[in-house]
């Protein structure tokens, strides 16, 4: 698309919604929001850069490959569905670490899972996006 | 502990990821997989057979409230032969697959849909009992595109939107289910429904259910979708679907039907008479096409009808039946799949009426695939026999004398379809067929492509063998999953972790 103002507006939005959807990731465990819709908003902002820009543009600033993405999280899921496997608990146990870090609050094996099925979810959608873009 | 077996394919399947289009690794990689997860199943089922039923509280949470995971010895025995078709029907595909279909994900794929196969039988919980359904729809139906030829799309959307159909019927069916008692965890379901005044309102939940199962194993009035679709893809492909999927409904109607809505007698009747026309049309129907995969296709359906039978009658004797039924019809069905893709890739058709000559070309080979053929049939001592006499005593203990006549009937329809096929394929003399071009013949393949497409076959026939002629054992165990399915306070008992008052 060739708008000045859409392509101005493109840049500044694409941090803040990466930032946005981080942050609607982080508070998924007791609030709406989590890895899913996080993942689609980190998903959105590529989106729109890319219509601004083009799709070589945007492949240029992610770097690697989107469909990677996918078993990384998957990887990430499973380890935090299997940690407390070797402690003796049952699979998908939430644990807690004991101290509360900053800004982030209390870290927990469930957000490890939220964050695998963030990547994922950014990996298919910008994988299925960018096929289509691509073949149109 | 128990989930193990989900958990390793899992696993699988996402290291295969890795090895995006590296096809050498992913055959290597998933033939290695599939053979730990056989040993882990095989691990799993001596456990349960030593020392009973186990349960897993995924997470902690304690039984009614979250997702329990239940070993008894149905499930156990139910992963461990679909780990032993998933073993025959990797090795089969490292052999004959196409690198096109390889390079898009073939693999993480196959052991996707192993691990919700094995998800659905060791799950105690019926909505996620349906989350394991819709895991192995989507790989079912990418595995069912992949390639994207015409036919392939056609026979996907069918077979789509029948199962779309059928899962949403399960889910309303889960709905009411809720409704009427407010778990979903099947022992407490179990007891609460048990306890229920309104039995027209169970009896229609059930309806639902038989409906929603029916469409998913292929029953009477719902079964088109599946010779519509099953000769589609690849062989490898029709083969894991033909073992395993449509006997995944089987399960879960077995499952649910003893466990929750015990043995009801109008339920009965109506299960007695779809399984005679099950029978009647599946055998009818496979009597009448010519091609290979097609006859295969309505085969599956008329031996539904057996196992829907057993279900009917409801007495210790003919669950026994069709359990032994089901572990014998896993064996045969992947095998006769892969036989029939092993035929077309010697002669490049699967037309009955231009094959021949196999006996007199390849007599070893022939021997080999009588095997499958004929333990289908049920000629004694092969495994197909054992199965069908127990039904048949069941049928004559309850005076289901029509039934009988049926399930005779689809023996002898059976037989005169194999009869056919081994006239036509095996016997009779070959004509030479025009070459094609595209696709590579089973002659011009490498040494290690062949032994990998025989080998599986050869495995495959061996366990069918075992269970004609170690019946004994096979019958043990199918007697004690049956005395486990007829009386499930156990099962409740192991899950909930209380005694449950028996009326």
């Amino acid at each position: 698309m060739k708008s000045l103002i859409f392509k101005t507006a493109s840049t500044y939005l694409l941090p803040l919604l990466l930032l946005f959807s981080i942050f609607i990731l982080l508070r998924g465990h007791y609030l709406p929001g989590g890895g899913f819709v996080g993942g689609l908003m980190a998903s959105i902002a590529f989106l729109i850069h890319s219509f601004a820009f083009g799709l070589k543009e945007t492949q240029h600033i992610i770097r690697i490959n989107p469909g990677f993405l996918m078993p990384i999280g998957l990887v990430l899921a499973v380890g935090a569905a299997v940690a407390p496997f070797f402690i003796g608990a049952p699979v998908l146990k939430g644990l807690w670490f004991e101290e509360q870090f900053r800004f982030i609050g209390i870290v927990g094996s469930a957000l490890f899972f939220d964050v695998g099925v963030y990547l994922v979810v950014i990996g298919a959608t910008l994988t299925i996006m960018f096929s289509i873009t691509d073949t149109v | 502990m128990i989930i193990l077996p989900i958990i390793f394919q899992f696993v699988a399947g996402i290291i295969l990821l890795f090895f995006w289009r590296k096809t050498t690794i992913q055959k290597v990689l998933s033939i290695i997989f599939s053979i730990i997860g056989l040993g882990i199943s095989i691990w799993l089922f001596f456990l349960v057979w030593e020392n009973g039923i186990m349960t897993t509280q995924s997470g902690d949470w304690k039984a009614p409230f979250g997702i329990s995971f239940v070993a008894d010895t149905f499930a156990v025995a139910m992963v461990l032969l679909s780990s032993i078709s998933g073993l025959a029907v990797s090795i089969f595909s490292a052999g004959s697959m196409r690198k096109e279909r390889l390079e898009f994900g073939y693999f993480p794929i196959f052991h996707f849909l192993i691990m919700g196969l094995q998800g659905a039988f060791l799950t105690g919980d019926i909505f996620n009992l349906y989350v394991w359904f819709e895991v192995v729809i989507i790989a079912s139906f990418v595995l069912l595109t992949l390639g994207g030829k015409k036919a392939q799309l056609e026979g996907a959307l069918k077979y789509v939107s029948l199962n779309l159909l059928a899962s949403t019927l399960f889910l309303v069916g889960i709905g009411f289910i809720y409704g009427l008692t407010g778990s979903l965890n099947m022992a407490d379901v179990a007891i609460k429904l048990d306890n229920l005044a309104n039995r027209g309102l169970v009896n229609v939940t059930s309806g639902i259910f038989l409906v929603a199962f029916g469409i998913k194993s292929a029953i009477f009035p719902m079964y088109f979708w599946l010779p519509a679709s099953y000769h589609t893809p690849p062989a490898a492909v029709s083969a894991i679907f033909a073992g395993l999927l449509t006997k995944l409904g089987i399960y879960a109607m077995l499952r649910t039907f003893t466990l929750m809505f015990g043995g009801d007698e109008f339920m009965g009747d109506i299960l007695v008479i779809l399984a005679a026309l099950t029978i009647l049309s599946g055998g009818l129907g496979a009597l009448l096409q010519q091609n290979l995969g097609k006859i295969f296709g309505y085969l599956i359906i008329c031996h539904i009808g057996f196992l829907i039978a057993g279900l009917g009658m409801y007495t210790e004797l003919a669950i026994m039946g069709t359990v032994f039924y089901l572990i014998h019809d896993i064996i045969v069905k992947t095998n006769l799949f892969l036989v029939s893709g092993l035929i077309l890739k010697i002669n490049g058709t699967q037309d009955i009426r231009e094959l021949g000559g196999m006996y007199k070309n390849f007599p070893l080979l022939s021997l080999l695939m009588a095997i499958p053929l004929f333990s289908l049939v049920g000629i004694p001592p092969l495994s197909g026999f054992w199965a069908k006499i127990f039904l048949i005593q069941a049928g004559l203990q309850t005076n289901d004398y029509v039934l009988i006549g049926f399930i005779i009937l689809g023996s002898f329809l059976t037989l005169w379809v194999i009869a056919r096929i081994w006239g036509e394929v095996f016997w009779k003399n070959g004509v030479e067929l025009p070459k094609k071009a595209n696709g590579l013949y089973f002659s011009q393949m490498s040494r290690i492509d062949q032994f990998l497409m025989v080998f599986p076959i050869v495995l495959l026939s061996a366990i069918s063998l075992y269970i004609g002629f170690g019946a004994e054992n096979i019958a043990l165990l199918s007697q004690r999953i049956t005395s486990e399915l007829m009386d499930p306070s156990a099962y409740i008992e192991a899950v909930l972790g209380l005694k449950t008052i028996t009326p």
